[in-house]
């Protein structure tokens, strides 16, 4: 019965090659364009040959790609945040700060960074929610305030731009050790961030694509008017992206804070766009409701490559961005080519 | 699944006493009064047509239903309870379910995905989609009313606007609808999808559902209706049983009975045959624009790759 329907049915649609559903994947051009940057490097940066190489490209990728998976994601939902790279920062400095200032064990802080983190989050969601405005603005708002923030706050406390070391404060060891150690694999040295930045692209991946949450972020990204007369809690959703971002921001800003044992009061700047890139490179529609968050840790991972491969292969680094850039374009008129290509086969 | 075959039973039984109850039910927006006075009646396995013009008040009125706006007068009472829905997830809740005319699915979604959106299926501790009973449980709802997707992996976005009709109309009735508000389905579809979705409408009322069907086409209200409300501007003009009612009594109604006639009288002076004489229209003088010999070119051979 139900193969005779399938025969007098709509013969228009036939099932698609696996060739087709691969490439129809929004990972695809992420895919390749790090083949073809490893391959690049490979060939002319004898340094990236080394196995210990990979080590060191994994840390570079993983800084960046533990913020772009949470900020994928976020796209996905349909929304920008411009407030990360300074609330990677804000984090960090207030872990510093409020153990310094208040005395307290180096782990108070650490939540107390937490809760910041959080609620920077959640006031953006919450803000987009209330003002009906663009996330654009809105955290370009938040960007701006923070930036602020970090700069006049830690004047204030420190006397200086960059937060005081409390390396000899209660915790410091234990924190340290969480958020910034290295294992040694071989030849290979693996450094926490690049675990969590694996952990949590695994379990983004797994929430987008095996949960319930995760097909609410596609409806909200997609058509979120759709998703709400459906019963999707579309600002709840939201606001959770957005918290989302501040968690992986607090993540990243633990690391660097444990890693360099202060944290610059200017720093993070700029980085926004790279997690953004990452994200787009790895198939993000910038109009939400599509994309990839292992497209996003490979977009990560291309940028750790151009970094060092830049670098190792000897060439001026001032050239990094504009590399960056063009990696960007070629890899969404990719993903666009391959797409359309998929869905024409 | 058990639970909604029984209570579409009893909705059966109680066939007599209406669903869904409006009661002078009025909204307004500051000074603005979008609907007053509007009295409705809902019964299970009966459509209730909801007609009027463009601006009648027909979208606040569902609005209302559906629980995407609340209500400033009258009283609203669904199984003889009194209601006030806040969000759409309560309207749904209470056995509402709305299919919305533009904004029912999320177009680059998977057809099963959209299909359980907001009631999805979920397995053992982690709670993981249990993504092949529902692609299992959506094709074969699908194929029970009639449409065949092979490929339910498919975004929603590259089907036709029938079949995403149905699939919505497919999704309330397997969610357990009691009443299920239908914003002009038919709208937007040509005569065949028309058709399909008219006999989804027929196939959704059999199965014990109280189905408010709003459209401003009085053709097609008349091939599926019980019942026929008609809105002008805000208010109810019409409300009248099919044994009440004629096809052309309800066309005329829905048109504004005095002002159609009035309409006709003014178009049957202008002579339809009389052609207007080209130089009478006076050009402003500014040059259509112009292609180049180039684009001439492209145009073409554009063609030439889609074929």
């Amino acid at each position: 019965m139900a193969s005779a329907a399938h025969v007098v049915g709509d013969d228009r649609v036939q099932t698609r090659s696996p060739l087709a559903i691969f490439l129809g994947m929004p990972a695809v051009g992420a895919l390749i364009g790090a083949v073809a940057v490893a391959a690049l490097f490979l060939a002319f940066a004898p340094a990236f040959r080394n196995v210990s190489a990979i080590g060191t490209i994994a840390y570079q990728a993983s800084t960046i790609g533990i913020m772009a998976v949470f900020v994928a994601m976020l796209m996905i939902g349909g929304e920008f945040d411009l407030s990360t790279g300074v609330a990677v920062t804000t984090s960090g400095l207030t872990a510093a700060h409020t153990s310094w200032y208040l005395g307290l064990n180096v782990w108070g802080g650490v939540l107390l960074a937490l809760v910041v983190s959080l609620s920077i989050g959640a006031f953006n969601g919450f803000l987009l929610h209330k003002t009906g405005l663009p996330s654009f603005l809105v955290t370009l708002g938040s960007y701006f305030v923070l930036q602020g923030i970090n700069l006049a706050v830690t004047r204030i406390v420190t006397g200086g731009v960059s937060s005081n070391t409390i390396r000899d404060m209660d915790g410091w060891d234990s924190a340290k050790a969480v958020f910034a150690s290295t294992y040694q694999l071989g030849p290979v040295a693996i450094k926490t961030p690049v675990i969590i930045w694996v952990v949590v692209t695994a379990i983004l991946a797994w929430v987008l694509l095996r949960t319930k949450v995760g097909n609410w972020v596609f409806a909200v990204g997609g058509d979120a008017k759709a998703a709400r007369a459906v019963g999707v809690p579309v600002v709840a959703t939201k606001i959770g992206l957005f918290m989302g971002t501040g968690f992986a921001a607090w993540l990243v800003g633990m690391h660097m804070l444990f890693e360099y044992n202060n944290v610059q009061s200017g720093q993070g700047l700029g980085n926004e766009f790279i997690y953004i890139i990452a994200a787009v490179i790895g198939g993000c529609l910038l109009t939400g409701g599509y994309g990839s968050i292992l497209g996003a840790a490979v977009g990560a991972l291309i940028y750790g490559m151009t970094q060092l491969g830049i670098s190792y292969a000897g060439w001026d680094v001032d050239w990094l961005k504009t590399f960056l850039g063009v990696m960007l374009i070629g890899a969404v008129l990719v993903n666009m080519y391959v797409k359309r290509k998929a869905d024409a086969r | 699944m058990s639970t909604p075959v029984k209570e579409r039973q009893q909705a059966r039984v109680t066939k007599d006493r209406p669903l869904l109850e409006l009661e002078n039910i009025g909204k307004s927006y500051g000074n603005v009064n979008a609907l007053r006075g509007v009295s409705l009646n809902v019964r299970a396995g009966e459509v209730t047509c909801v007609l009027g013009d463009n601006g009648a008040g027909k979208s606040t009125l569902i609005k209302i239903v559906s629980g995407l706006h609340d209500y400033t007068d009258g009283v609203m009472r669904l199984n003889g309870i009194e209601r006030r829905f806040n969000s759409p997830r309560v309207a749904q809740a209470a056995g509402i379910a709305t299919v919305y005319q533009d904004l029912a699915l999320a177009p680059l979604m998977s057809v099963w995905r959209n299909f359980f959106l907001g009631n999805e299926i979920h397995k053992g501790l982690l709670r993981t989609l249990d993504i092949d009973t529902m692609k299992e449980i959506a094709g074969s709802e699908l194929e029970k009313m009639g449409i065949v997707i092979p490929d339910l992996d498919r975004p929603v976005g590259s089907l036709s606007g029938g079949q995403r009709q149905c699939i919505a109309i497919a999704r309330a009735i397997y969610f357990g609808a009691k009443v299920i508000i239908l914003d002009e389905p038919t709208a937007a579809l040509g005569v065949k999808q028309s058709g399909v979705v008219l006999k989804y409408i027929v196939k959704a009322r059999d199965a014990g559902l109280g189905v408010i069907f709003i459209t401003h086409n009085p053709h097609h209200a008349y091939l599926v209706g019980n019942h026929f409300i008609v809105l002008k501007l805000g208010r109810v003009v019409l409300d009248a049983h099919r044994d009440e009612l004629t096809l052309d009594q309800l066309t005329g109604e829905m048109a504004g009975g005095q002002e159609l006639a009035e309409l006709s009288h003014e178009l049957r002076t202008a002579d339809p045959s009389k052609v207007v004489e080209p130089h009478t229209v006076e050009h402003g003088g500014v040059p259509a624009p112009e292609l180049s010999q180039d684009e001439i070119v492209v145009a073409g051979t554009d063609a030439k790759e889609d074929a």
